[in-house]
């Protein structure tokens, strides 16, 4: 009964400390008068009898102590004291109060963004009602891009009634480009906006429910249903100026008028999980049963598994599913196209699998930097201590136990590092939403970006460690000192400070050690993303830029597609002629894909007369117009595309090196040259004839291979959409108007597109490897400030130790540079044996990063020497000052100082 | 401080302090020290500002409970009461103490025994 209550009682009594203590010195008070009065009583004189009561009551000191450890809680106590000392200490010596701090903040600051990164994308499920179920069904990675990636209509129909394993599988349109919805408002200029097709259960099956309005049913998918649209919380506040009345609404989207029957809620971001580094406006349904039908591979599949089900029995499920899924209905023969290629993984896995190395590597980075901070901190403190030893020895001498001294010490850390995590909190915080409002990251989930609860515990937990690792070694050092040594220690040159120096000079090594494996880990991602930056791209990203044209090619009962081939033929041969002749356009062409973007494959085409292998993928389609290749730099052996390849005259294809390579090793050519050799698609297709062999480009990513590549024009199959791409010597974007104001002349609908430099693709294609590099090198820039800041510390501390000795070796005929280059050996002998000690843990550690580079061994030579090199000239560099110092000391000032 | 008198045991304080409060009903902390010292015939070693740990002990567990008043000779004191909590603790503690006090009487009056089972 009594332990509880009495807590209570105690935290009261704690709570209640000032009433408490002076109603005991009431009674103390009375207690002293009742005595005095009983001994006078007895017929003492009043001096007397004061002497005797104060005896027999003995201490009142003690007796107050006794009370207060009786009534309250002790420990508290004695911490609130402690932490009254060292708020007043710490005041009175503010500059290594804020570099202490500083130093804390920044290093916490970065370990809790690194963490709400890690916790975003690895840790915290998806931002979707019990997303432990979701997955992400797909084969296993191929070379033929989307198209292998994704599934048919039918394919889709057949394993959403064929797996037991779902509650339900939905899915979305994965061809949708950029810019593809143009909305048109009352006579202003069409604005283009970002739209995707999704099946009509995927919000239900992703439990994200309608912030305002509804989202899709079945109705809303029906082949001839009237369009409808739902927007996006982003869009609708900056579109439709957060419109409350806008449900039920219409608007003219691409020509059809278009009801608005629900606006999504700002948690659900389709870019962030589904195409990183992407923004989406707006999301539509996908009629299953119209067109796509016969699209062919279009829809990428997300299935829920009903509970209780592993992922272990859904893959064997769906290896069940997968021979009876058809390409298409109508061809038995494309029945079982999709065996092995039907893999449920998990969502999670899919959308941030990838990163998970990078992140381990980026939180090794951000606890090394932790480490430093603390070892500097210890080194910070340690010199403190040897300032305060006399304090400490008088404070024992006096009666204080060497756990009572400790505890001081150590509440002393935990305030410095509460202060850093305070001031760290908010560094994270403005790093994390400046990182949240990164878009054009092609990370996932980095618009969810916050500091949430867990960061506030990881906060907490690392302050707490921090302050253990960085106060316990000087603590102990401080307290274990001898009290008569201390006090003897009358100056420098005595044994305490000797072995603090020693413990320092260990301190020191270590942190040079851990410096040197930061340096040399972001030494090496930075040369591995030079070398991306390096690669041949197959076309040149400079000086070029392209711009989404709108276009109507529709020709009423045009049977074989030549009708609208013809009409687009006239069309895009009348914009390319005027843009052309815009000034400062060195060469423009239309392509409906760029690279390092969308893609697809429409088969294998194969040398005329052989059987092409089964299971081999397709390149990928591009489709393209006369003057691309210029524009995008590519150079063509053979000749481009002409005009007069129109809907009649013979087909003709593009094809890149890789394939041309490949092909060759399979058609029996006299010359060994697919240049001017007729190409099939399977015996009822058309010949097409091979008239330009290109340089292969990265169409899917830089630092991968490039695939295999396949270009049809423009006059002979159908584009999915235009890109303008237009080089010039000016800056693309001078050219925005003037291009945009033809266009517009030409064709009234042309919306307000976007003019994007075509070094942009390739910058948002490795901006993750980028922001990874960037971190990583910020780290270590910090690491090896931090180091030299504590290398300086030392060697000063040292210098300080040894004026006298200095004094006496110049007053002896040491010249002043013999002194300088002593100071600086000294420094670099530190140096190099932290250096030998890093790079001998990051040759152990090179297979944790090895993954993470791009054409750079782990244990890259340069990279070593370059670092070791840096890290020398900043030692001697932070050692430098001191040493200067050092050289002008004046043996008679140095002499007489003591 | 004289070598002679007892040093107090752990915990036999607060029981003193009950017995002392159950016998003379309502008293200030003055009046439990001193009573104790005389009852112990001056034998206890007591600083009598420690008696005010005892008692803020006992008041947080509710077996005393205390008030202002005044003392005989017209002084302004804290008074203490044992609870009906603290009477039931005083039994049972005191029982505790008798026990106690016969086994170290059992043990210190023990003598070799005659056959052997000492061992």
């Amino acid at each position: 009964m009594s332990g509880p209550r009495r807590l209570l009682h105690r935290m009261w009594a704690f709570l209640r400390r000032k009433p408490l203590d002076m109603d005991l010195e009431a009674e103390l008070a009375a207690h002293l008068q009742m005595a005095i009065d009983d001994n006078i009583a007895r017929g003492l004189p009043p001096a007397e009898a004061r002497r005797i009561a104060l005896v027999s009551m003995g201490g009142f000191e003690q007796a107050r102590y006794r009370h207060r450890e009786a009534r309250g809680l002790m420990t508290l106590d004695i911490f609130m004291q402690d932490l009254k000392y060292t708020l007043r200490t710490l005041w009175r010596d503010p500059s290594f109060t804020i570099v202490a701090v500083v130093i804390l903040a920044l290093a916490i600051g970065a370990n809790i963004a690194v963490f709400s990164v890690v916790n975003t994308l690895l840790l915290r499920p998806l931002p979707f009602q019990d997303a432990q179920q979701l997955v992400w069904i797909a084969p296993p990675p191929t070379k033929c891009g989307l198209s292998c990636a994704t599934y048919s209509t039918d394919a889709y129909d057949e394993f959403r009634v064929g797996s037991r394993s779902y509650q339900d599988v939905t899915g979305y349109f994965a061809f949708s480009s950029a810019d593809n919805l143009t909305l048109s408002l009352n006579g202003g200029a069409p604005i283009t906006a970002t739209s995707i097709d999704v099946i009509h259960n995927f919000f239900q099956l992703l439990g994200v429910h309608a912030q305002m309005g509804r989202v899709f049913t079945a109705d809303d998918a029906r082949d001839g249903a009237a369009p409808v649209i739902l927007l996006t919380n982003a869009w609708w506040k900056r579109q439709f100026n957060a419109d409350p009345n806008i449900i039920g609404k219409a608007f003219d989207m691409n020509g059809m008028q278009t009801t608005v029957i629900g606006v999504l809620p700002a948690s659900f971001d389709f870019g962030a999980v589904f195409a990183p580094g992407t923004k989406v406006d707006a999301i539509t349904p996908l009629d299953l049963y119209g067109p796509p039908r016969n699209y062919g591979n279009i829809i990428t599949m997300i299935g829920r598994l009903k509970p209780g089900v592993t992922l272990a029995q859904a893959v064997s499920d769906a290896a069940r599913v997968a021979p009876s899924m058809c390409w298409n209905n109508r061809y038995p023969q494309s029945c079982g196209n999709y065996k092995g290629a039907v893999v449920p993984v998990p969502l999670k896995d899919y959308i941030s699998g990838k990163l998970r190395r990078s992140l381990v590597v980026l939180w090794c980075a951000v606890g090394t930097i932790l480490l430093i901070a603390c070892v500097n901190l210890s080194n910070l403190l340690l010199a403190r201590a040897a300032a305060r030893s006399k304090e400490f020895a008088m404070r024992g001498a006096l009666g204080a136990s060497r756990n009572r001294i400790v505890r001081q010490l150590l509440t002393e850390s935990l305030v410095l590092s509460g202060m850093g995590a305070v001031f760290g909190l908010l560094l994270a915080t403005i790093l994390v939403s400046w990182l949240a409002h990164q878009g054009a990251i092609a990370l996932p989930l980095l618009s969810t970006l916050h500091v949430d609860g867990a960061a506030l515990v990881w906060t907490v937990l690392i302050a707490v460690f921090a302050a253990a690792l960085f106060g316990l070694v000087p603590g102990l050092r401080m307290a274990g000192g001898n009290v008569y040594e201390s006090l003897k220690d009358a100056g420098p040159g005595a044994t305490a400070s000797r072995r603090h120096e020693r413990t320092r000079s260990i301190l020191v090594v270590s942190e040079v050690a851990l410096a040197c494996m930061l340096l040399i880990g972001a030494g090496l991602l930075l040369r591995s993303f030079l070398n991306v930056l390096k690669v041949d791209l197959g076309f040149e990203p400079d000086h070029a830029a392209a711009v989404k044209v709108d276009y109507d090619d529709n020709v009423p009962n045009d049977k074989d597609g030549s009708l609208s081939a013809a009409k687009r033929g006239v069309i895009f041969q009348q914009i390319l002629s005027r843009v052309d002749a815009l000034p400062g356009v060195e060469a423009a062409g239309f392509t409906d894909y760029l690279p390092l973007g969308q893609n697809r494959s429409w088969g294998l085409p194969f040398p005329k007369g052989v059987t092409a292998p089964q299971g081999i993928d397709g390149p990928l389609v591009y489709v393209i117009t006369p003057g691309y290749m210029r524009a995008m730099g590519t150079p063509i052996r053979g000749r481009d595309f002409s005009w007069s390849d129109g809907p009649k005259s013979e087909n003709v294809v593009m094809i890149n090196k890789s394939f041309a390579k490949y092909l060759d090793a399979h058609g029996a050519w006299q010359d060994h040259d697919v240049l001017g050799k007729s190409l099939w698609n399977g015996p009822n297709s058309a010949d097409l004839h091979v008239v330009g062999i290109v340089d292969d480009v990265h169409e899917e990513n830089v630092d991968g291979d490039p695939g295999w590549q396949i270009y049809y024009p423009f006059t002979q199959d159908g584009p999915n959409a235009a890109e303008l791409v237009i080089r010039t010597r000016m800056q693309p974007s001078a050219l925005a108007t003037s291009v945009l104001t033809t266009l517009r002349e030409m064709n009234p609908r042309q919306p307000m597109a976007e003019f994007k430099p075509i070094r942009l693709l390739v910058s948002h294609a490795v901006s993750g490897r980028q922001f990874f590099m960037l971190l990583v090198v910020a780290f270590a820039t910090l690491g090896l400030l931090l180091a030299a800041l504590g290398i300086y510390g030392v060697i000063s501390y040292s210098v300080t130790r040894k004026t006298q000795e200095i004094g006496i070796r110049i007053a002896l005929g040491a010249t002043a540079g013999l002194v300088l280059r002593q100071v600086i050996t000294g420094t670099l002998e530190l140096a190099l044996i932290g250096i030998a000690m890093g790079i001998g843990a990051s040759l152990a550690a090179g297979k944790l990063i090895s993954s993470l580079l791009f054409e750079t061994p782990p244990w890259d030579a340069g990279t070593y020497v370059a670092m070791a090199v840096l890290l020398i000239a900043v030692a001697a560099f932070a050692g430098y000052i001191p040493a200067f110092r050092a050289s002008r000391i004046n043996p008679m000032v140095a002499l007489r100082a003591n | 401080m004289s070598p002679e008198k007892l040093d107090l045991l752990q915990g036999t304080l607060d029981l003193m302090v009950l017995q002392t409060l159950t016998v003379m009903g309502s008293m200030h902390g003055y009046g439990i020290a001193r009573r104790i010292e005389q009852v112990s015939g001056n034998e206890v070693l007591l600083n009598q500002g420690t008696i005010y740990a005892s008692l803020v002990r006992l008041e947080q567990q509710g077996w005393i409970s205390s008030s202002w008043g005044t003392s005989d000779n017209n002084r302004k004191a804290k008074f203490y009461a044992i609870t009906a909590a603290g009477r039931r603790q005083l039994v049972s503690d005191a029982r505790y103490w008798e026990r106690l006090k016969d086994v170290m009487e059992r043990v210190l009056t023990m003598e070799k025994s005659e056959n052997g089972a000492d061992a």
